[in-house]
């Protein structure tokens, strides 16, 4: 099984990377178009600013390799900010960028006195999550100052609907999604220990 | 339940080698900090500091080595500091698989290079270390030094702390001049005159010579807790000083949920 985690100038990769290899999976950090539509998983990573991570995307046409994925049902997994994009906008204060627009809902500041969200919180997993699967009581590593605290997806027809996990930390906030092909979390499993090492099984076992 | 306050290793890394003794367990290599930095996640560390004390520039390509590393083996988040200059140091040693990068000295000679790097990587990856030393006479007027504590500069370390939350710095990490090597218990004069003036996490560091030490520190508001020789020479375990925090109600993160 090939995963391709996008390489767009984004921070650390080299942890995404040795953290899904230890699921079995052969992993490569790419840019390419061809590679990343054609992959068996597609990780969406990004730490940073969310305008400046929708800049790097936009630079690798991201948004059109997430749409024809998710069009073919191939499975992505958006983590930290990458997780933030797939929602309509982001809110840095008050300029307002555009998202992948994925799911409706605004990325804004979390009200709490110290931020960024820095460290191991717990999380609150719908009881028929896959993703959580085994460690729906572990700590999961977050670090972000953004969040998005709505869930507003109107479901349709026969499709099955999303599974929504909350954390809280001054506000309460979606901490991950699975939505069919698309999966996504606020926190980062590539650095959350043997909690995150068994949720990242979790998921290339889906592909 | 809610965000664990975190507890934090520190590993002073020379050339590559562990500097100082490690003495606590059966290790392949005590000197090697990639064995160590998986011996405190096995035990539950939060994160692994590693702070790069290598005199010479040239060595550099060892230290990105040790990171490489490490980040290929321990899945818990990773900062490195020591002898970070530039915008490109920072890139460097992300790109070797560390999450956060310690400035000091850098950024007191130029406190635009905090907002340089926070621009560009976000001010997640930026942790300001700060040695703060009591002025000649004084009981809590600090002053921020450099050098290990060797010179002063002049400056008042709270105003400094204030000011580089400002230029965007992601975490702070407060090292007492005074109470570090002494093992009598962290500053916590230092630490609440911190803690009142600071908007992003307060790594408490220095000073930890007992179980006992941690719970004051984490009254006076330390978001983390960083020490080092009681770990390596193994007075108590990172697990011990987890359950002493909370056997006082802190939430911590315990590692043995059945993974």
């Amino acid at each position: 099984m090939l995963i391709a985690i996008l390489d767009y100038g984004s921070g650390n990769l080299r942890s995404a990377q040795r953290a899904l290899e230890r699921t079995g999976a052969q992993v490569v950090i790419t840019a390419d178009y061809k590679t990343c539509l054609e992959a068996g998983g597609l990780v969406v990573p990004g730490v940073g600013a969310f305008a400046a991570c929708m800049q790097g995307l936009i630079s690798v046409r991201a948004g059109d390799i997430v749409d024809r994925r998710l069009a073919g049902g191939r499975p992505v997994l958006g983590i930290c900010i990458g997780m933030q994009v797939l929602f309509a906008s982001g809110n840095e204060h008050g300029t307002m960028t555009a998202g992948l627009g994925q799911w409706p809902g605004e990325v804004t500041e979390l009200h709490a006195d110290v931020l960024p969200h820095m460290g191991w919180n717990t999380i609150e997993a719908p009881k028929n999550s896959a993703l959580f699967t085994g460690v729906e009581n572990e700590r999961f590593y977050f670090v972000h100052s953004y969040a998005v605290n709505t869930w507003d997806l109107r479901e349709e027809g026969r499709l099955p609907s999303a599974q929504v996990t909350w954390a809280t930390y001054g506000d309460r906030f979606v901490a991950a999604v699975e939505n069919g092909p698309l999966t996504a979390t606020q926190f980062h499993p590539e650095k959350s220990g043997d909690a995150g090492a068994h949720l990242l099984a979790n998921w290339t076992r889906t592909l | 339940m809610s965000l664990a306050l975190r507890v934090i290793p520190c590993l002073d890394v020379d050339g590559g080698r562990v500097v100082k003794g490690i003495n606590f367990v059966d290790l392949v290599d005590a000197g090697d900090p990639v064995e160590m930095a998986r011996v405190y996640d096995a035990q539950g560390a939060d994160e692994i500091t590693f702070l790069d004390i290598t005199a010479s520039s040239g060595d550099r390509e060892t230290t990105y080595d040790v990171v490489r590393r490490t980040a290929d083996q321990v899945f818990i988040p990773l900062t490195v500091g020591g002898g970070v200059r530039a915008v490109e140091d920072v890139n460097k040693l992300l790109r070797a698989g560390a999450d956060k990068v310690a400035i000091n000295t850098a950024a007191l000679v130029n406190p635009h290079l905090i907002s340089e790097i926070a621009d560009q990587y976000g001010n997640q990856v930026l942790v300001l270390s700060v040695d703060a030393r009591r002025r000649a006479g004084s009981l809590d007027d600090f002053e921020v030094t450099t050098h290990g504590g060797r010179t002063a500069t002049g400056r008042d370390a709270i105003a400094w702390i204030s000011e580089a939350c400002r230029l965007g710095v992601g975490e702070i990490l407060l090292n007492s001049m005074d109470a570090d090597g002494t093992q009598r218990g962290y500053d916590l004069t230092l630490l609440k005159q911190a803690r009142a003036v600071s908007s992003v996490p307060l790594i408490a560091s220095g000073g930890a010579g007992s179980l006992e030490d941690f719970i004051p520190a984490a009254e006076a508001g330390a978001d983390a807790l960083l020490a080092a020789s009681v770990f390596h020479f193994g007075k108590f375990s990172i697990r011990q000083v987890k359950e002493t925090l909370a056997a006082s109600g802190f939430e911590v993160r315990l590692t043995d949920g059945g993974l």
